[in-house]
């Protein structure tokens, strides 16, 4: 029994085993049905094929900070979006071992209409946690984003960075085993900025796996251990933060 | 594969909060910021009733007894049709900021639209009550069985909603047609007017319209205290099982794409 449980730890918490992302780009879009039907007859039914990710491989073990790095358009987002199970992948497959919390844009599924109150609720639920649940953790989340004041406001007259306070608090309520973030934390202030990074050291003291995308070098040596280089949806090197985030910072001015 | 299923169930189980809350969302921002709130869902039906029986029983004259009642009735239930097909139609296209960003299992979208449109209808059933005690309509036993075509009418209108709600991402044209759609299926319904009204042909016709089949079961039970005949049923049943299955195979083929095409 101890046997199997350790075998289990070790395996590594997300495997991506060459995946190939493929978007149809429709350069003129067939959104009508006469449309599309001419075209299917005419053979002229083609779209530009465009692939974000091209057998990307790589695994992330247990506990483990992991920061993908590369420029604008190289398929960063679309690979965190794979593995937060948003897109399927057209080739290849994601494995991932343990409950994932994403940090890809806070506050998404927010209704505008809603108040901050019934919004951390409906949040909640999107995240997949009952009501009960939210009632146990509301003043905790409140606290947190420090909205006591705005908390039976609708959401439509907050500012970006107060729904950024509201998104971030309801998203770390719970330690998940996978904390997926994506460039979130430019938005609010400094000190709360400050409180984010944080909530996620100490998330990560307790064996809380992070993938994380950012622009900012510093930031990634220091909070990730390893990092991978994607260039045009393909991985250029995997390895330790400060050795991958030189040689990108290298192939950037040569450029 | 029984096992994958299991994880599949589960899976889906960590959501039934959304669609509590979706509906409740719904429901929420339907009726907020207007002054009488909730009890729109009960005047609504009401007024309606009240215009629809002074045109029908001044201009076009139909020989029905009780005709407040037989009218409501049916709209009641039209109205739950056409309101559910049609939010739940516009449910995965609107939604596609959220479906971009976090896993949901899509079905819930759907699903809950038409949930809380059978809500809202079950609020105006209270209309239904209030037209019967005002004619005062006799009471029948049979009335207790009101919810038997209603609960068979969902699952309909949750089929509709989920054939509806994935063809109309990709082909939008659609969300314009179902409207007309609807109007020509409204008419072709005998729901202001009586069945005899139809020529032979268009009577033999209803037994394949599910719309009437669900409105003739009710009303059967709610105005006339018979139970539905036994072909009665089973096109209900038939009709609600073959719109779920139809709905559910249509939806999981197309919903992979959903994403890359919203």
């Amino acid at each position: 029994m101890t046997d199997r449980k350790t075998a289990r730890e070790e395996l590594p918490m997300i495997e991506v085993r060459d995946v190939t992302m493929r978007f149809n780009l429709a350069k003129e879009k067939t959104d009508t049905i006469k449309e599309y039907f001419l075209k299917l007859i005419q053979g002229r039914l083609h779209f530009d094929e465009f692939f974000a990710l091209k057998n990307v491989s790589f695994t992330v073990s247990k506990g483990e900070s992991v920061a993908l790095i590369g420029r604008n358009g190289c398929g960063k987002s679309t690979l965190l979006k794979l593995i937060a199970g948003v897109y399927y992948p057209t080739k290849g497959q994601i494995i991932k071992r343990g409950s994932i919390a994403p940090l890809i844009e806070l506050g998404a599924g927010f209704d505008m209409d809603l108040t901050a109150r019934e919004n951390i609720y409906l949040n909640g639920a999107v995240l997949g946690f009952d009501h009960k649940f939210m009632d146990a953790h509301f003043d905790e989340i409140m606290d947190f984003a420090e909205l006591w004041d705005f908390v039976d406001v609708p959401v439509k007259n907050f500012s970006s960075g107060m729904l950024a306070r509201l998104g971030f608090s309801i998203a770390t309520i719970v330690t998940a085993d996978i904390l997926i973030v994506d460039e979130i934390l430019a938005v609010g202030d400094f000190e709360f900025q400050k409180k984010c990074h944080r909530k996620m050291a100490s998330m990560l003291e307790n064996g809380t796996t992070l993938l994380f995308v950012s622009h900012d070098a510093e930031q990634v040596k220091q909070i990730c251990q390893r990092a991978v280089w994607i260039d045009h949806g393909e991985v250029q090197d995997i390895g330790e933060s400060g050795k991958i985030v030189e040689e990108y910072q290298q192939s950037l001015t040569q450029a | 594969m029984a096992a994958v299923n299991k994880e599949k169930v589960s899976r889906w189980k960590k959501y039934f909060p959304l669609i509590h809350e979706l509906v409740l969302r719904d429901i929420k921002v339907k009726y907020r910021r207007s002054f009488l709130g909730y009890l729109w869902s009960l005047l609504n039906p009401l007024l309606m009733m009240l215009v629809m029986t002074a045109v029908f029983s001044h201009i076009f004259r139909f020989d029905i007894e009780n005709y407040p009642l037989y009218l409501i009735t049916g709209q009641t239930l039209w109205s739950f049709f056409n309101e559910s097909t049609n939010m739940a139609m516009y449910s995965i296209i609107q939604n596609a900021p959220l479906l971009k960003k976090v896993y949901i299992p899509k079905f819930i979208f759907p699903l809950s639209r038409v949930i809380s449109s059978f809500v809202t209808m079950l609020f105006s059933l209270v209309a239904i009550v209030l037209v019967m005690l005002f004619t005062r309509s006799p009471i029948y036993w049979t009335l207790l069985l009101f919810f038997v075509p209603l609960l068979l009418l969902l699952l309909f209108c949750v089929g509709m909603g989920m054939i509806l709600s994935s063809l109309s991402v990709y082909f939008r044209d659609i969300t314009h047609l179902y409207g007309v759609l609807c109007l020509a299926w409204m008419y072709a319904t005998p729901i202001f007017y009586p069945l005899e009204q139809l020529s032979d042909k268009m009577q033999y016709l209803m037994h394949f319209n599910p719309m009437f089949q669900y409105i003739d079961c009710f009303r059967s039970l709610v105005l006339y205290g018979q139970l539905p005949s036994g072909t009665t049923l089973l096109a209900c049943f038939l009709a609600s099982f073959g719109s779920l299955v139809i709905g559910l195979l249509v939806f999981n083929r197309l919903q992979r794409n959903f994403v890359t095409q919203i």
